[in-house]
C-alpha cells in the first residue's frame, strides 16, 4: 500500500545540507496501522509530507496505493487523507462549512451526506453551525479528522493526532482511530505517544533520519530483550542461582536481591511456556519457596529508548 | 473550475466574517468615491475667479479642458485629478484581501491541509487571486458608476460631464484598473511569503499606492498631463510589472516552498 525505496529528502539551510530523511526503505501493508516513531526533528513530518505529495523527494522513490510519488501526485492526494500536526481549520467558518469546503475540493459526490455522516460519527452534529474557532482542542482535532476522512481515502496519514490534547480529548481521538482499524484503511500514524502506538499499531517503525527498526512491538521486544521469566523467591541463595544457571536452555540469569533474604531471578529463555516448569522443578528441588512466576514484559518505551540510544552510539 | 469556485466562496465567506477586511473593502471605496463627489459639488457652487483659473496654470493646457469657462475648467480639472482615487481601490482592496487570505491561512496553519487536497497550484492561486481581485475591480467600477450618477447632477455643464466619460477615464477604469489589481494580488502573494502578520502584509501592500501618486501630483505640478496616452503608457508599464510579479508570485507559491520556506 505504501512503499519507499531509498527515499531521501535534503534541505539547504545556510548553505548547509540537512538530511531530513536519508534512505528510507519501508513497506506498509494494506489495512494496517503503522506507527512511525522518532524523536523531535527525526524527519517524521517530512516523511508524511513526502508521502502525501506535499513536497518532492531529493532522491529515491515512493508509492502510495500503487501510485508513484512525484509522478501521480494529484491522484495520490485524492486517495489520501491527512491530519496535520495542527488542525488548521477556518476558525471563522462553521464546522459544517469547514467540511463542505474540503468535500468540494476532494470532489465528493454527496457533499452534504458525507459531511453529515462524519459530523454525526464524531458527535459534532449538534455543533455544526458553531464557528470552528470556538471549539475546544479536542473538538477541533475531531473536526480535522473528519476532514481527512470525508472522501473515504484508503490511506490515512495522522501526524501526532493526540499531541497537545488533554487526557480526555486524547482518549476520544484514540478511541476513534481504534474504530477506524476495522474499516480496512491503511493508517500511517506519527506519534510520540508510545502507549498510543502500542495500543493502536500493528507494526511500528523507529526512525531518526534513517529507519532504525521496523516490526510488531512484540517482535521488537523479543529482538532486543529476548524472552525473560521472573521468579520471585521467599529465600534466595547462591545454590539456587547456580542450579538455574546450570540448566542447558537458560541463556542468562540476573539476580535481584530483595529484603530479608528474598529475591528475584530474571531468566533469559527461548520458550518460557515449555521451559518454565523445568525451572520451577529445579528450584523446588533446591528447597526454594516460589511466590510468583511471570514473564518480564518490557514496555515499548524500553524498546524505543534502547533503539534510539543504540543508534546514537 | 469547481475547485476555483470553492476557494473563491471560502475566501469571501471568510472576508464577510473578518470585520477588518470587510471595513476596508466597503469603507475605503465609499470614502474614495465621496471625496471627488463632494469636491465636484463644492466646486460647482463656489464662484471661480480669474485668479483661481490662472493658478491652475499648465493643467489647463490639457486639450480636454480647452474652451471651458473658469468654473467648468476648475470642476473638470480638480475632479479629474481625483481620478487617481478610483485607481487606488483595485490596489487597496485586493492587497488587503490577499494579505489576510494568504498570510492569515499561513498563520492559522490551514495551508497544509489545503495543499494536501487534489487542487492544483494553479487552481489555488487562481481561486485566491480571483477572490482578492474581483471585489477590488467591482468596487472600483461600482464607485465609478456612483460617481458618474452624481457627476450627472453636480456637473455645471454637459461639457464637464463629458470629461468623466472620455477615453482617458475609460482607459484608466477598464484597462489600467484591472492591471493594477493583478499587480496588487501578486504583490500580496510575494509579501505573504516573507511576512507572518496580515497587518504587516497589508501595510507593505499599501506601498503600491506610492507610484500612483505620480499620477496625482504630476498634473498638479505640471510634470505630466493627464490624457489617454498617459494612462495607456501607465497601463503598459503596469502590464510589464504584472508579468514580473506574476512570475515571482507563481514561483513563490509552490507547495514545497510554502511548507518549507514560508516562515
Amino acid at each position: 500500500m505504501i512503499r519507499t525505496e531509498a527515499l531521501c529528502k535534503y534541505f539547504q539551510r545556510n548553505h548547509q545540507e540537512i538530511k531530513a530523511v536519508d534512505g528510507l526503505d519501508v513497506q506498509v501493508r494494506e489495512g494496517e496501522v503503522f506507527g512511525f516513531l522518532g524523536p523531535n526533528g527525526a524527519g517524521k513530518t517530512t516523511t508524511v509530507r513526502l508521502l502525501s505529495c506535499l513536497i518532492g523527494p531529493t532522491k529515491g522513490r515512493a508509492w502510495v496505493n500503487n501510485l508513484e510519488v512525484g509522478k501521480e501526485d494529484q491522484k495520490i492526494r485524492a486517495q489520501t487523507g491527512i491530519l496535520t500536526e495542527s488542525p488548521g481549520l477556518y476558525d471563522r467558518l462553521s464546522a459544517q462549512r469547514n467540511l463542505e469546503i474540503y468535500a468540494e475540493l476532494y470532489g465528493v459526490a454527496d457533499v452534504h451526506g458525507q459531511v453529515e455522516k462524519y459530523l454525526r460519527f464524531l458527535e459534532l452534529w449538534e455543533q455544526r453551525d458553531a464557528e470552528a474557532g470556538t471549539f475546544s482542542k479536542g473538538m477541533k482535532q475531531k473536526l480535522a479528522i473528519a476532514r481527512a476522512l470525508l472522501h473515504e481515502p484508503p490511506v490515512l496519514f495522522l501526524d501526532e493526532p493526540t499531541s497537545a490534547l488533554d487526557p480526555e480529548a486524547a482518549k476520544t481521538v484514540r478511541d476513534f482511530i481504534e474504530s477506524l482499524k476495522g474499516q480496512g484503511r491503511t493508517i500511517f500514524l506519527c506519534t510520540h505517544n508510545l502507549d498510543e502506538a502500542e495500543r493502536l499499531c500493528d507494526r511500528i517503525a523507529v526512525f531518526k533520519q534513517r529507519l532504525i527498526a521496523v516490526d510488531t512491538p512484540e517482535a521488537l521486544r523479543r529482538q532486543l530483550f529476548g524472552r525473560q521469566t521472573v521468579v520471585h523467591l521467599a529465600q534466595l541463595n547462591e545454590q539456587m542461582v547456580a542450579t538455574v544457571r546450570g540448566l542447558p536452555f537458560v541463556k542468562h540469569v540476573e539476580v535481584l536481591p530483595g529484603e530479608s533474604g528474598a529475591g528475584k531471578l530474571v531468566i533469559g529463555l527461548s520458550d518460557p511456556a515449555a521451559q518454565n516448569p523445568a525451572i520451577v522443578q529445579a528450584l523446588v528441588g533446591q528447597g526454594a519457596q516460589i511466590q510468583f512466576v511471570n514473564e518480564l514484559r518490557h514496555s515499548l518505551e524500553d524498546v524505543y529508548l534502547s533503539l534510539i540510544h543504540e543508534n546514537r552510539a | 473550475m469547481k475547485q476555483i469556485r470553492t476557494i473563491v466562496s471560502k475566501e469571501w465567506a471568510d472576508v464577510r466574517r473578518n470585520k477588518m477586511v470587510l471595513y476596508v473593502t466597503i469603507l475605503v471605496p465609499l470614502l474614495l468615491t465621496a471625496i471627488p463627489v463632494v469636491m465636484l459639488y463644492i466646486l460647482g457652487r463656489v464662484p471661480a475667479s480669474q485668479s483661481d483659473y490662472e493658478e491652475m496654470g499648465r493643467m489647463l493646457e490639457n486639450p480636454i479642458f480647452a474652451g471651458m469657462t473658469p468654473v467648468e475648467a476648475i470642476q473638470s480639472v480638480m475632479a479629474s485629478s481625483y481620478l487617481v482615487l478610483f485607481l487606488m481601490m483595485p490596489l487597496l482592496v485586493p492587497v488587503t484581501i490577499a494579505a489576510y487570505s494568504i498570510v492569515g491561512e499561513k498563520v492559522s496553519r490551514s495551508l497544509e491541509p489545503l495543499l494536501a487536497t487534489p487542487i492544483t497550484t494553479t487552481q489555488l492561486l487562481l481561486g485566491k487571486g480571483l477572490a482578492a481581485a474581483l471585489p477590488g475591480i467591482v468596487m472600483a467600477w461600482f464607485s465609478y458608476g456612483v460617481f458618474l450618477i452624481f457627476a450627472r447632477f453636480f456637473s455645471v455643464s454637459d461639457r464637464v460631464f463629458q470629461v468623466f466619460v472620455n477615453p482617458m477615464w475609460l482607459v484608466a477604469m477598464f484597462v489600467l484598473a484591472p492591471l493594477l489589481t493583478v499587480l496588487a494580488v501578486n504583490f500580496g502573494i510575494i509579501v505573504s511569503s516573507r511576512v507572518n502578520d496580515p497587518r504587516a502584509a497589508e501595510q507593505l501592500g499599501a506601498l503600491l499606492i506610492l507610484p500612483l501618486m505620480v499620477l496625482f501630483l504630476g498634473p498638479l505640478t505640471g510634470f505630466i498631463t493627464l490624457n489617454s496616452t498617459t494612462f495607456l503608457l501607465s497601463a503598459a508599464v503596469v502590464a510589464l510589472l504584472d508579468v514580473v510579479v506574476v512570475y515571482l508570485g507563481v514561483k513563490l507559491f509552490q507547495r514545497e516552498t510554502i511548507l518549507t520556506r514560508w516562515k
